[in-house]
């Protein structure tokens, strides 16, 4: 199979756009579709200060590459979760992080928030202990992730957060709030998220990229990544959403990007609308100042208490 | 694996959806068209992860 560009040999066929590459234009394709996305949906200028939220997997640190590689100020956020699960899960992220700065770009800024060191205890303990984590690690995580990604980017002066959300997370998210309904949060599931009151700009660059392309990415460039997914995620939901949309993608290339992006497509023109629920207002929480409904703590801080 | 079947072929056979993986030989990166020659040793890298 030859590439469409060059007619050298092709690494990936990808069908949906009717277009096979070598490495080299395979690499210059990813990087302008990130660019236009950026540029679509109004992201983020150049001058602007980013910070990406890097993982350790092949989303954020395919993300963070191609950020710097296009010139913007990109700076990197690792969270430590403290997660081991007899495989090390956190600290080989980590791990997977410096060596990328290392070996990619090591002017890079990585700031490193450890959240054992920093609060006292891990997201495990934290699960197993706290009546919100009761087997629920994954909403303790994700509060946690929210308010320091939120504190990191509010002190560092940054216009957004980029995280490395692609096509098939978002796809799937669509697809289970579609199936149930959820027209709260299909009022909002978008690219960018606009910052209010204290909270700051969500941008999610990859939205237009397929989950494989963005290994791909990884994978040509020479990206070491972490394989494990979090061994909390596993058989998670939207994982079992993204194995049934694959199936459809076989049988019908293409189906999860007309499915995402004409449902963004629709909304914007008015065809389809949602009602968003009506916005409580937000109050700083008098602990740490972030933007909280709950008045008093925010839940955040209630998590230590 | 005989050889001279398509890597989509192998990812198949194996039970695997071609969308959900990609596939490497030699370190590098294959499309999924590629013949398998004798003796290849070919890894599949799952690319769907969440959480």
């Amino acid at each position: 199979v030859k590439c469409s560009k060059c007619g050298g040999t092709a690494v990936i066929n990808m069908r949906q756009h009717r277009l096979r590459l070598c490495a080299d234009h395979f690499v210059e394709w990813f990087v302008s579709m990130t660019q236009r996305t950026i540029e679509k949906y109004k992201m983020f200028a150049p001058a602007d200060k980013v910070l990406v939220a890097v993982s350790g997997g092949k989303d954020s640190l395919a993300l963070w590459d191609v950020l710097l590689k296009l010139g913007y100020q990109a700076e990197g956020v690792y969270i430590g979760l403290g997660i081991d699960e007899e495989i090390g899960y956190s600290d080989k992220s980590l791990e997977m992080c410096h060596n990328f700065v290392a070996q990619h770009h090591p002017s890079a800024v990585l700031h490193v928030v450890d959240v054992e060191a920093e609060y006292g205890q891990t997201i495990t303990t934290l699960a197993h202990t706290k009546q919100r984590g009761r087997g629920r690690p994954c909403a303790v995580c994700g509060l946690v992730k929210r308010h320091i990604m939120n504190r990191v980017a509010r002190d560092g002066g940054a216009m957004a957060i980029a995280t490395g959300h692609n096509l098939d997370d978002e796809v799937a998210v669509l697809m289970q709030n579609t199936l149930h309904w959820q027209t709260g949060y299909l009022a909002r599931q978008a690219p960018v998220l606009e910052e209010r009151e204290g909270l700051a700009r969500k941008v999610k660059p990859f939205v237009r990229i397929y989950e494989r392309e963005a290994a791909a990415y990884a994978l040509v460039c020479g990206i070491e990544y972490i394989y494990d997914e979090c061994p909390f995620a596993k058989g998670s939901t939207i994982n079992f959403y993204k194995e049934l949309l694959n199936q459809l993608e076989l049988k019908s290339p293409g189906a999860k990007q007309q499915f995402y992006l004409q449902f963004l497509q629709a909304r914007e023109g008015g065809k389809v609308s949602f009602v968003e629920a009506d916005r409580v207002e937000l109050q700083p929480c008098v602990r740490c100042g972030q933007p909280t409904t709950a008045g008093n703590l925010c839940a955040f801080c209630r998590l230590w208490e | 694996m005989k050889a001279g079947s398509t890597v989509r072929h192998v990812i198949e056979k194996a039970g695997f959806n071609p969308e959900s993986f990609l596939a490497v030989r030699e370190g590098k990166l294959i499309n999924e068209a590629t013949l398998t020659e004798d003796g290849d040793i070919i890894k599949l890298i799952a690319v769907v992860s969440g959480g």
